[in-house]
């Protein structure tokens, strides 16, 4: 069972950008794309470990702001030639607050 | 099932590309441990050569990392040589006793430097140029030796020369024979490789017979057969190459030159492969990767078992890689009885190319100072074609048919056919290049590497894969050759866009974005910050600033570092300072903990390492001291370097650092197609380095000398001189005026210096210098946006703008 938890209101995650969520053992980025969808993302980009939430998003997917890899934000994998995956954690929005489900596996991890 | 076992006996270039070719094939079918005499992952042996030259590290040149044999399930022993092959029990046996079974065994020992064996060859201080080892031992002597004697005059000989020329040594070579390179050149092009070599200081002994390497245990020097000698602390031995043919001769293989295989890549046993260096095929052995290459090919085949694969031989080329010189040779380049040759001879531009022909066809090509043409004539060669039609031309190159001599590169490069070789290192033709690159939108040369292996090895086909994809990616859209679209989301270029805004009256993206048929919703990472910064340059009043569309330096306003946190530098204009700006400097650096400070090559100071959300308490402190944003992370104005000047300076013929303040109050706070940098030296001693500045003045007793498009960094350019004015508010005003003219003109990142080039130093004289109405405008212009222009971003962040950017959420 996904376990909600209430993050922050919609309005608050600038459209095109994104949020750090700061756990106890990890940093999770929350992206809000132009139509408002939102994913989240383990703070750290296969590469090497760059601040996904610091990149430029564009459509469904962000670029990692340390070398440019593309990371598509629904599934965390790397698009084009790079290869590697960072986490993804799921997200919904309702009554304009975005909730969060960190699996307790991986928010231990 | 279980698996096949296959086992790799030599963890080199042929090898490992036989493994990938495989996998290619068959990702499942073996359980695959190779094992390597190196206790390197395998690594480009090509590029030893830079490596030792210092243009590259031993890590650029990994191919393959050990990440590479773990996900694919390769096992790999390092450092551990196979010494016995059992042929009856299907195993392999390593030096520490390790044991391996196998279904399949590809032998791949590559080849070992062949060592003279005069008395004294075994002294210390006496290797060859083969591997990691060798060039260590090669940079360690550079360190601690003066001198180093280099036997062979061949390509490796020269490549292993120069190299330690370049780490500082003194550099002997010695050669059997009169002429270097006698295998790849002719006289007249070994003559004039032999020059210019000397001209950077490299000395030759040639037709000297080593005899005896002298020294008691370390060697001290070379005698030769004629009793001179020469001192020497390192002796490098590039005299040729042997098949390393030991393990497999033991093994009762059949062996002559090398270990013999048929078309299929197989040994007189069946169960037993073998490819590269260590192999012998019809008569031939290979030194070079290209044919290597092929035969992986044909051996990944057949241990797939699809079988269809024969491996005929190759016609090699050659290419010299030093850099600065070019040198091509290939097929057979000295003339024989009954043959023609062509020769196009140009000393003053070190230009000498030859072409060998025989029944009208191409039989060796030799070309020295310009080796565009190589792949034409390698092409020509191999392919055998008749060129009784363009023979009278054939020397001035490719580009010389089909158009009036006007071809550009590029053209030259796109009339080439789909299945003209382009990178030779990895056999990849023209036409999977610009497959690659129509099909996937490849738009830079990393991403053609990255999908093609093309110019990924030693780099010399660099050119020709730039010059297809400017080619490939300007077609289509329009004739002209320098169009290409900005990035993948639209076909129009800058200067489309650019015109757009500006005639159009675009002032918002997304009018620009509906107006050029964008293909993307919101662009991308690279036309967004690019849009943004157009909009804003060109209506400064009305657009508003996007921080969503800027790289993340410019919306956190600090350097993002490698490990998240970022560097704040304070502007210090002028890099003028006084005692109290360092004590408050000093003051926020003990209050933040800052880990490390350091003074910056722009006459400033870096706090290094601070964290994002400290950044707005920090900027709140600095500002209180009267520091405003230094800009160091933008695409904007960086920095005035400024020299001791009039003030102080015995030299000196104007204030320097008084204009360096002025012209940095002028033009800080202002956002530009990329960085921008000035200088003001205060006589034309130039200590503040100001010919290499995006716009630098040099002080002269009589007024200003302006210099623009100059540029240190990755291409150093030298400005060109604009004019020479009196006053210093003429300083100020052509100032303003050139910026202002670069940020309306110029591309998104494209500094000063390639504009210069592009758009060429008289379009900007006329523009500035010429009509005085033009330049006063631009100069309004310029002051009008600075009014938006310079407020202070750290200012306005410590009082609260754009919070969210730096306030982490917390949860438990
Ligand atoms: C801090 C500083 C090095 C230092 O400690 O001295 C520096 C640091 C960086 N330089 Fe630089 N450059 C610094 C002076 C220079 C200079 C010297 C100068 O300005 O006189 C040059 C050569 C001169 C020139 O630009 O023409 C220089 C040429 C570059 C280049 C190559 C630019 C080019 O056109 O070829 C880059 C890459 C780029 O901009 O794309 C670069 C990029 C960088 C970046 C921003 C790399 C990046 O994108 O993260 C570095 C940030 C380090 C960090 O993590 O904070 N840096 N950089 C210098 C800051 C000066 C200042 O006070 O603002
Ligand atoms: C400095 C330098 C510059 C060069 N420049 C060029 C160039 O510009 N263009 C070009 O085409 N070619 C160039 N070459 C040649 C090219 O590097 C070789 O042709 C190619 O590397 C040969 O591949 P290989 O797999 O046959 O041998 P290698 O790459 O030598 O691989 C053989 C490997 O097997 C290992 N091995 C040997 N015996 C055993 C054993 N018993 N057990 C386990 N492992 C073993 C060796 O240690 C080695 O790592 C250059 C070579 C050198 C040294
Ligand atoms: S030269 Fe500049 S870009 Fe390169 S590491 Fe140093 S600071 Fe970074
Ligand atoms: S860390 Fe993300 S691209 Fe390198």
């Amino acid at each position: 069972m996904n376990n909600w938890i209430d993050i922050i209101a919609l309005d608050e995650i600038p459209r095109l950008g994104s949020r750090v969520i700061r756990t106890d053992t990890m940093d999770v980025a929350v992206f809000r794309t132009r139509d408002d969808q939102v994913f989240a993302l383990r703070d750290a980009c296969p590469h090497k470990g760059g601040p996904l939430s610091q990149g430029i998003v564009h459509g469904t997917s962000v670029t990692c702001p340390l070398h440019n890899w593309k990371i598509d934000l629904a599934s965390g994998e790397a698009l084009g030639p790079d290869e590697g995956c960072t986490n993804v954690f799921a997200t919904k929005v309702e009554g304009g607050r975005v909730l969060l489900a960190l699996k307790a596996d991986e928010a231990a991890a | 099932m279980t698996k096949e076992k296959l086992v790799v006996v030599g963890n080199g270039m042929a090898g490992i590309r036989t493994v990938e070719e495989l996998l290619k094939l068959d990702s499942d079918k073996y359980d695959i441990t190779v094992f390597g005499n190196e206790p390197h992952p395998n690594y480009n042996r090509i590029m030893l050569s830079p490596v030792l030259a210092g243009e590259k590290t031993v890590d650029d040149i990994i191919l393959n990392s050990r990440e590479w044999y773990a996900e694919n399930g390769i096992t790999l022993v390092a450092g551990d040589p196979v010494v016995e092959i059992d042929r009856v029990k299907c195993t392999v046996k390593t030096a520490s006793g390790a044991k391996a079974s196998y279904d399949r065994l590809l032998i791949s020992t590559g080849s070992n430097p062949f060592i003279i064996p005069v008395p004294g060859h075994d002294r210390k201080g006496v290797i060859g140029f083969r591997d990691i080892a060798d060039v260590e031992a090669m940079l360690h002597a550079a360190k601690n030796y003066k001198r180093a004697v280099v036997i062979g005059g061949g390509l490796l000989g020269l490549e292993a020369a120069n190299g330690l020329m370049k780490q500082g040594m003194q550099v002997d070579v010695v050669h059997l024979l009169d002429s270097l390179m006698e295998r790849q050149l002719d006289k007249a092009a070994s003559a004039l490789l032999k020059a210019s070599l000397e001209q950077r200081g490299m000395n030759f002994l040639m037709e000297a017979q080593t005899a005896e390497i002298l020294g008691d245990d370390r060697v001290t020097g070379v005698r030769f057969a004629d009793g001179s000698e020469v001192a020497a602390d390192l002796v490098v031995m590039a005299v040729g190459i042997r098949p390393n043919m030991a393990l497999a001769q033991q093994a009762g293989l059949h062996c002559e030159r090398g270990i013999v295989v048929n078309d299929t890549m197989q040994t007189f046993d069946p169960k037993i492969y073998a490819v590269g260096e260590c192999v012998q095929h019809r008569n031939a052995c290979y030194g070079l990767v290209a044919p290597l290459f092929e035969q992986a090919k044909v051996a990944a085949n057949h241990l797939v078992e699809m079988g269809i694969a024969r491996y005929e031989g190759s016609v090699t080329s050659t290419k010299l890689k030093v850099t600065g010189i070019d040198l091509f040779s290939a097929g057979e380049f000295n003339e024989g009885e009954g043959d023609e040759t062509l020769v196009l001879q140009d000393p003053s531009q070190g230009v000498y190319k030859k072409l060998v022909i025989r029944d009208n066809k191409v039989k060796g090509a030799v070309l020295y100072g310009d080796t565009m043409d190589g792949t034409w004539y390698f092409t020509l060669l191999r392919e055998g074609t008749d060129i009784s039609a363009f023979r009278s031309t054939i020397l001035f190159g490719q580009h010389d048919l089909g158009d009036a001599g006007h071809g550009d590169a590029s053209a030259s490069v796109m009339a080439l056919p789909a299945s003209a070789e382009i990178c030779g290192c990895n056999g990849v033709c023209k036409g999977d290049i610009v497959d690659a690159i129509s099909r996937k939108g490849l738009f830079t040369l990393e991403e053609v590497r990255a999908h093609t292996k093309a110019s990924s090895s030693c780099g010399s086909c660099t050119g020709l894969v730039e010059a297809i994809l400017a080619g490939t990616v300007g077609e289509g859209y329009d004739k002209a050759p320098s169009k290409k679209g900005m990035c993948g989301c639209t076909e129009h270029s800058h200067d489309e866009v650019i015109a757009a805004i500006q005639k159009g009256k675009l002032k918002t993206m997304q009018a620009v974005r509906d107006a050029l048929d964008w293909k993307t919703p919101d662009g991308c990472a690279s036309c967004r910050p690019a849009l943004n910064y157009y909009l804003l340059a060109n209506w400064p009043a009305e657009y508003e600033d996007d921080a969503q569309s800027r790289f993340i330096n410019e919306r956190a306003h600090g350097n993002i570092q490698k490990d998240g946190t970022y560097s704040v530098v304070p502007r210090m204009f002028g890099g003028l300072c006084t005692a109290n700006d360092l004590r408050a400097i000093a003051d926020v650096s003990d209050k933040y903990q800052v880990p490390e400070m350091k003074v910056t090559g722009g006459q400033r100071i870096d706090l290094f390492g601070v964290k994002k959300e400290d950044l707005p308490a920090m900027w709140k402190d600095l500002s209180d001291a009267g520091f405003v944003s230094g800009h160091a992370y933008g695409k904007a104005m960086r920095t005035v370097k400024t020299c001791a000047g009039k003030t102080w300076c015995r030299f000196g013929t104007q204030n320097s650092t008084g204009l360096g303040v002025k012209l940095e109050e002028l033009t800080w706070g202002s956002w530009m197609p990329h960085k921008f940098k000035l200088a003001v030296s205060g006589c034309p001693r130039n200590c503040a380095e100001a010919t290499i500045k995006d716009f630098g003045v040099v002080c002269v007793d009589s007024g200003y000398e302006l210099h623009v498009g100059g540029n240190g960094g990755i291409k150093v350019r030298v400005t060109d001189l604009l004019c020479k004015v009196e006053t210093e508010e003429e300083v100020l005003e052509y100032c303003g005026a050139f910026t202002q003219l670069y940020r309306e003109e110029a591309h998104y990142l494209e500094r000063t210096a390639p504009w210069v080039e592009r758009v060429g130093l008289n379009h900007i004289k006329q523009q500035v210098l010429e009509d005085e109405a033009n330049r006063k405008a631009l100069y309004e212009r310029f002051l009008f946006g600075q009014t938006f222009a310079q407020i202070d971003p750290w200012k306005a962040r410590a009082e609260g703008a754009e919070a969210h950017e730096f306030t982490p959420l917390k949860i438990a």
